[in-house]
């Protein structure tokens, strides 16, 4: 097993992909956290956990459940506007949860507004824009998301979460495989069993403007 | 996956079962066919569920691709047609793949150079084609003989790159080449490779699966990239592209595109061992000495193992599968108690010996020979010879009789 961890950066200025690094991904029924394998349960508790401690958590979703192209996209939609709707509810004041869209994969030039969207070929403004010190891609393309999340750890300490339909992600510090309706809710559930015992890290200076 | 699994059980236009990829491969029933390389390509296609098949001739493949477009004929392959080179024939089998379809291809020698700006188009745009290198020489002044040389291009490309020994392998392959190469972890193009007439013009026994079986079609929507989006990239390469510009960002992306590709190639890993029952196969590697060949190199170690034995010298044998991903930890693994490694290769720069060397500790242990190339063959005698050589062993001039 590879002694790599995938962790918060900034890491490099031209960070490895994990899979080069030794990191693997899930088998079904699994997921990773920091790139070692885990229980779908202990990934829930932590995605959760880490949602609760951000200043600034944000949803990332992609093109795949962005437009309604088919019955389970849109079913998936309105279980991540539920998600976002429940990281609402349970955060403290001075906690600040976001829903920022990745709508599509085009370089925009001279640059996109991080108000407002999130572009995989320079995510970073947007993290940096917005503070964001957790976020969780859903719905991105596998290839966009990895591109998106390896950048990601390279130049900002945001916390990376993927919920992936496919395999899942290395590239991000924590990942879900096959990822449903019922996985999305499941999260919002541990989201909401857990509001109340997690301590916000509001008075820590935002490492995510790095 | 879901989509997949519920046709499993139905039947296409052909009346072919789509059967689920494991259970057709290693529980179908298989009936002994005596076939040579290229028909037995012919017979794996029938069973791949291809959308497109697109040809152009060059030895030694032309026959598997004109076989093809009897497949294609029968309807067992939904569309098929020439190029008008190979480099058009590799740009369209893009077009192809870029729309959604399940792609073959198959090539040789210098139509594979002819192509080369292609492939690691094909990588760089999550492509996973399948293509057929039946290897012969590139070099001028022109041969068609058998000569690996041109494997040594595809291996940085970005591609999977199999090198089949036999056309049992070859039937086999191609079949788990999809699977694999289709996950959507890696969705990269395979080069899977065999070394020309010996493979594609010889008779061989090949234990094939019923032709009523066949594999699930192909699932674009599976891809790590859009399927047909044409604002975005990889399809949109060349309208404002992010390459085109001059900062840190734009090459930020590209270089994390490229080590992407690459991270897709390590992925493959754990499925290639998987369908393949690992990258690598060995016997009697606590031998001290052991050959490591690939391809049909493989079959002619293991004749010369079985000579060496025959005057009580003991040697093992590792036969390379997979080149990429590279099986660096399995080739270190069986090499370990070697204390003389012999690389036997069809080509004139050793290019298996190289990666071997770079692999393994102490690798002053390679000899990276005997090589052929140009056409020639290698007799098991000329790999005897090279082994008790180095051992300091009484051998004969195989080159001539003398005076």
């Amino acid at each position: 097993m590879s002694d790599y961890r995938v962790l918060p950066g900034p890491e490099h200025f031209l960070p490895p992909a994990a899979a080069s690094m030794g990191i693997s991904l899930p088998n079904p029924g699994e997921a990773h956290i920091n790139g070692v394998i885990t229980s779908e349960d202990k990934a829930y508790e932590e995605a959760a956990r880490q949602f609760l401690m951000a200043k600034v958590p944000t949803i990332f979703p992609g093109p795949l459940v962005l437009w309604a192209w088919n019955e389970k996209a849109a079913k998936k939609a309105t279980a991540v506007r539920h998600l976002f709707n429940t990281l609402k509810e349970c955060v403290q004041p001075g906690q600040k949860p976001m829903l920022i869209p990745m709508p599509d994969y085009r370089p925009k030039y001279p640059k996109i507004n991080p108000e407002v969207e999130i572009n995989p070929n320079h995510p970073n403004l947007t993290i940096w824009h917005n503070k964001i010190d957790c976020c969780m891609f859903i719905g991105v393309h596998c290839h966009q998301a990895n591109l998106s999340l390896k950048i990601i750890r390279g130049g900002t300490s945001c916390y990376t979460i993927a919920m992936c339909a496919q395999a899942g992600h290395e590239d991000a510090m924590l990942s879900f495989r096959d990822a449903s309706v019922e996985k999305i809710m499941k999260l919002a559930d541990t989201v909401k069993r857990l509001k109340g015992t997690v301590q916000p890290r509001l008075s820590a200076k935002n490492g995510a403007s790095n | 996956m879901a989509e997949i699994k519920s046709v499993i059980g139905t039947q296409n236009k052909k009346g072919q079962t789509y059967t689920d990829p494991w259970k057709l491969l290693h529980e179908a029933p298989r009936t002994p066919s005596f076939f040579t390389g290229s028909e037995v390509i012919k017979e794996a296609i029938r069973r791949a569920s291809c959308d497109v098949m697109i040809a152009y001739p060059i030895t030694p493949q032309s026959e598997a691709a004109a076989l093809i477009g009897e497949l294609f004929a029968e309807g067992y392959v939904g569309d098929y047609f020439r190029g008008e080179s190979e480099f058009a024939v590799m740009s369209q089998c893009a077009g192809a793949s870029f729309g959604g379809a399940r792609v073959f291809t198959t090539t040789a020698g210098p139509g594979t150079m002819r192509a080369m700006e292609n492939f690691p188009m094909w990588a760089g745009a999550r492509l996973p084609i399948q293509m057929i290198v039946t290897c012969r020489g590139i070099n001028s002044p022109l041969s068609i003989q058998p000569d690996t040389l041109e494997i040594a291009y595809l291996l940085n490309t970005g591609m999977l790159v199999w090198h089949a020994e036999t056309a049992q392998d070859f039937f086999d392959w191609i079949l788990k080449g999809y699977i694999v190469s289709e996950e959507p972890d890696v969705h990269l193009p395979l080069a899977l490779c065999c070394d020309g007439f010996f493979v594609t013009h010889t008779k061989d026994v090949v234990n094939l699966t019923p032709t009523d079986m066949c594999l699930p079609p192909y699932d674009p929507y599976r891809s790590p990239v859009p399927c047909m989006d044409m604002e975005c990239p990889p399809v949109r390469m060349m309208r404002d592209p992010f390459v085109m510009k001059s900062n840190y960002i734009s090459y930020a992306t590209h270089a994390s595109w490229q080590q992407e590709i690459w991270a897709a190639v390590e992925r493959s890993r754990k499925h290639t061992i998987h369908w393949l029952n690992g990258l690598i196969d060995t016997e009697n590697t606590d031998a001290d000495i052991v050959i490591v060949a690939s391809g049909t190199a493989v079959s002619q170690g293991r004749e010369a193992i079985r000579m060496l034995e025959d005057e009580g010298v003991r040697c093992g044998l590792v036969k390379v599968k997979a080149l990429r991903p590279w099986p660096e930890e399995e080739i270190r693994e069986a090499t370990k108690n070697a204390k003389h490694i012999f690389v036997p290769e069809f080509n004139v720069t050793g290019w298996l010996a190289k990666e071997i060397r770079a692999s393994i500790p102490n690798p002053h242990r390679v000899h990276a020979g005997p090589h052929v190339c140009g056409g020639m063959t290698m007799p098991p005698e000329i790999i005897v010879s090279e082994i008790k050589t180095a051992l300091g062993m009484k051998t004969f001039s195989l080159a001539g009789r003398g005076s």
